[in-house]
């Protein structure tokens, strides 16, 4: 979240700002009105009865003489006032309702949740209507009738907010604190959910504006000597067809006053739903190359994001046939971003741009989505999110084939169980017909590469395939991806954050620092031959088996940077124990380095020598 | 003496039974490791020992107070609270709250001065650092942590089993310490215990669990953990 999107942000939208003045404008005139016109909306002219608008009075009169414009301006205070206090009855009482479940004992918190779950069946203006007639009718009895129709939506929508926020950790880390549950509740849990319940309140607002202008009319709101637009409104409507207006005044107050609260109520909530937005940013400069390309060529690629983000910033580098190549780095390092733009899926509004970005030598934004879908499969982290979950295994294997190489149903679903089988998964034609949610993680992993294989591909991309999973499921995984590049000649390009997973299976590794490759070097020189001070701490600072139990884990001080904090220099310098001046002021390029080894590092073999 | 004890502990939900008939002890200012794959029951071991969830046999029997760090420092920290509020809210009655939270912050290596950032404000290891002192601030005698460094970066992990293991020996606190990474339950553990479907299978010293396993498990574990100087053979 920037810092700039506050609660202010609401009223940098047209339509925010306007219903603010507005709402300004409203409270002013509940304010003031009647204090400067409550004479004149008293005043009783007997010359002057049931007059159709004139230039002394804008609305004309009604029929006791009385102005009726001003009696508008000066009803804005009693129509506001019993909205608002309508509203603050109703949510009150929602909230109260909505949370007192998780303070009460289970027997007494199910009975309010159900009476509330009972209650939201009801529209709220035949709830109101209904305790009108209880409450009898009169101000009084209208502000209660619409609090309490607002009431239950509220005390669900409480309900619901509270429950999304009570599963999460820092509320089970509280009550192992010894946070008492009402604490809990008031500390915990309602500042948590406060801005939605505040975007609903204003919105419920609006509706009981409205609502309650309904009463008056019918006679069942506030009575005489009182008035307020929806009584004006009553009153006018008597002759509407004579002079219309008399009528159309309140009316158009009541309509005014409802859409400032309901569209400030949306600027607010959508401002909340989408805090992050900005600029876009120009294009990198393009630099000529002419190097050799491989099965997938990749220059000088960019990724951007909206407000100067550039997560991927220059990366470059060449798969060839066959290949197993590691991509190792943290979080915010660049290393999905990178994968996702070459196989097409940054989505709006992130923007790739790319000296080269060729597969099979062809510019990959201009090679057709068939030829894309069957030699290229993709591999995500989730295999859970990656399947749809109403429809069967096989099902979903099948449309691969029948989308992209025309198979017919039949045909395209036996492929799918040869695939299965493919990646040894035991019984596959029992097993193709199952869904998702009957498989186990390690097999929906396993299934989601068996799609992958529907067609012929040549380059498989697996963004953290094995994080999710269990060591001996990893094992089992890594091995498939290893035998599937041995059988098929695939090239695999895998993603990691475990340099370990990446020395066990890849041929080359490439080191992704902030948006950068900084190390590319073959797996079999990464622990005796690695350069950058990045991948020599790193390879320090993992514990594996055979660590020293008894020596502190090196440490890297500090930590990554977001992209958004990138900023001159090599963004590596301030955690660098070499970093000189040098270092904090230009970013070294990838150089090459020796035969397949290039480093972007300033430092000399030497220097370098020191800390490894 | 123990500091936790579970005794025969068994938990159920339903008809699936997460625990089952789990004994374990971590002795006094020891850190026992818990390993196992996901599933194991082994978060739920842990819960019982704070009282998130009841056993339902058996019991868990604690010296002293018993606290917890959790998996993950972006959603066990009160996004809109500060942090030095989060830590003075498990502290005892009657404590002097602020140089409490300020010693707490420096034992954990934070600037003290922060105690009003909101977690936002912070990294995911400073994070797990002030969720550490949180655990901390209730004086316990045991700590629970429930794979505190897996939401970690790889760069930050370390900082964090570092503090950990000195906080540990200077604090003499006892220590259960929950994992499905077996270098890291190496790293920090004098005991290990392997839980597969509910029960543990394997415990011992931690050095002769992991040298020389004797459950077929323990062996299958071991074997998959990546190591860095053997490549995975392809049958």
């Amino acid at each position: 979240m920037r810092p700039t999107t506050g609660r202010l942000a609401v009223l940098r939208s047209p339509v925010g700002a306007s219903s603010a003045v507005l709402l300004v404008v409203l409270v002013a005139l509940a304010v003031f009105a009647p204090i400067l016109w409550g004479d004149r909306a008293a005043a009783i002219d007997t010359d002057s009865l049931q007059q159709g608008p004139s230039a002394d009075h804008l609305l004309g009169t009604d029929q006791l003489g009385r102005d009726i414009f001003y009696r508008v301006l000066v009803a804005t205070r009693l129509t506001i006032g019993l909205a608002l206090l309508a509203t603050v009855i109703g949510v009150v009482t929602g909230l109260v309702l909505g949370s007192i479940p998780s303070v009460l004992p289970r027997w007494a918190a199910r009975i309010v949740t159900s009476a509330v779950n009972i209650a939201v069946a009801f529209p709220g203006l035949l709830l109101a209507l209904f305790f009108a007639v209880i409450f009898g009718t009169g101000t009084i009895g209208a502000v209660l009738a619409i609090a309490f129709a607002i009431t239950p939506s509220f005390a669900r929508l409480t309900q619901t907010l509270t429950a999304s926020v009570s599963g999460r950790d820092f509320i089970a880390a509280a009550r192992v604190c010894g946070v008492g549950r009402f604490r809990l509740l008031t500390r915990h849990v309602l500042p948590n959910i406060a801005e939605p319940l505040v975007i609903n309140a204003t919105l419920a607002a609006g509706s009981a504006l409205t609502a309650f202008a309904g009463l008056s009319f019918l006679g069942i709101g506030v009575q005489a000597p009182s008035y307020d637009w929806g009584r004006l409104l009553g009153e006018g409507l008597n002759r509407i067809y004579i002079t219309p207006a008399p009528a159309l005044g309140p009316a158009v107050a009541v309509v005014l006053a409802g859409l400032a609260f309901n569209l400030f109520g949306e600027a607010a909530a959508s401002v909340h739903r989408n805090q992050q937005r900005g600029k876009a940013t120009a294009p990198h400069e393009p630099v000529e190359d002419r190097s050799e390309g491989g099965l997938l060529t990749v220059r000088n690629l960019h990724v951007t994001f909206p407000g100067g983000i550039r997560p991927v910033r220059g990366v470059s580098f060449t798969v060839h046939n066959g290949e197993m190549i590691g991509v190792v780095g943290e979080s915010g390092s660049g290393k999905s971003l990178t994968a996702l733009a070459v196989s097409r899926l940054i989505e709006h509004p992130g923007r790739v741009t790319a000296d080269r970005l060729e597969f099979n030598g062809k510019p990959v934004q201009k090679t057709q989505d068939r030829e894309l879908g069957t030699q290229l499969a993709m591999v995500f982290q989730d295999p859970t999110t990656s399947f749809n979950p109403t429809r069967r295994i096989g099902g979903q294997l099948a449309e691969v084939s029948e989308v992209h190489q025309g198979l017919r149903r039949r045909a395209a679903l036996g492929k799918a169980v040869d695939r299965l089988e493919a990646v040894r998964i035991p019984e596959p034609e029992r097993r193709a017909k199952q869904y998702p949610h009957e498989f186990s993680g390690g097999m929906r992993q396993r299934a989601m590469i068996a799609m992958g294989l529907m067609g012929e591909p040549q380059l498989v991309i697996a963004d953290e395939p094995t994080t999710a999973l269990d060591v001996t499921v990893q094992r089992e995984v890594l091995k498939l991806l290893a035998r599937i590049r041995k059988d098929r000649d695939a090239a695999v390009l895998l993603i990691s954050h475990d340099i370990t997973v990446v020395a066990q299976t890849c041929d080359r590794v490439l080191v992704m620092y902030a948006g950068r490759i900084v190390e590319e070097l073959p797996t079999d020189e990464l622990f005796t031959a690695a350069r950058h001070p990045y991948t020599t701490a790193l390879l320090k600072a993992v514990p594996d088996l055979d660590t020293d139990r008894d020596a502190p884990l090196a440490v890297i001080p500090g930590r990554p940077p977001e992209p958004g904090e990138i900023r001159q220099g090599c963004p590596f310098a301030p955690r660098c124990p070499l970093a000189d001046d040098q270092c904090r002021t230009q970013e070294p390029e990838l150089e090459t380095f020796g035969e397949n080894h290039r480093v972007a590092c300033w430092k000399s073999e030497s220097e370098l020598a020191g800390v490894r | 003496m123990s500091e936790l004890d579970f005794r025969n502990v068994t938990v159920r939900f339903g008809h699936h039974t997460a625990v089952d008939d789990v004994s374990l002890t971590v002795p006094a200012g020891q850190v026992v490791g818990l390993v196992g794959e996901s599933g194991s029951g082994k978060s739920t071991l842990a819960a019982t020992a704070v009282g998130l969830v009841k056993p339902t046999e058996g019991e868990v029997r604690a010296d002293g107070k018993v606290q917890m760090v959790f998996q993950d420092p972006y959603s066990s920290l009160d996004p809109r609270m500060s942090i030095g509020n989060s830590i003075a809210e498990a502290m005892p009655r009657g404590t002097n709250k602020k140089a409490e939270v300020a010693r707490l912050l420096e034992l954990v290596n934070l600037d003290p001065g922060r105690a009003s950032s909101l977690p936002a404000r912070l990294s995911g290891g400073q994070r797990q650092r002030v969720a550490l002192a949180r655990a901390l601030a209730g004086d316990p005698r045991v700590v629970i942590a429930d794979e505190i460094t897996s939401a970690l970066d790889v760069s930050v992990q370390g900082a964090v089993l570092n503090l950990v293991r000195d906080l540990q020996r200077q604090l003499g606190l006892s220590m259960l310490f929950i994992s499905h990474n077996l270098a890291v339950v190496r790293y920090v553990s004098d005991r290990v215990a392997v839980m597969k479907t509910g029960r543990i299978v394997e415990e011992g010293p931690a050095a002769q669990v992991l040298a020389d396993p004797r459950h077929e498990y323990t062996r299958e574990l071991l074997a998959a953990a990546p190591r860095r100087h053997t490549r995975l053979e392809v049958s």
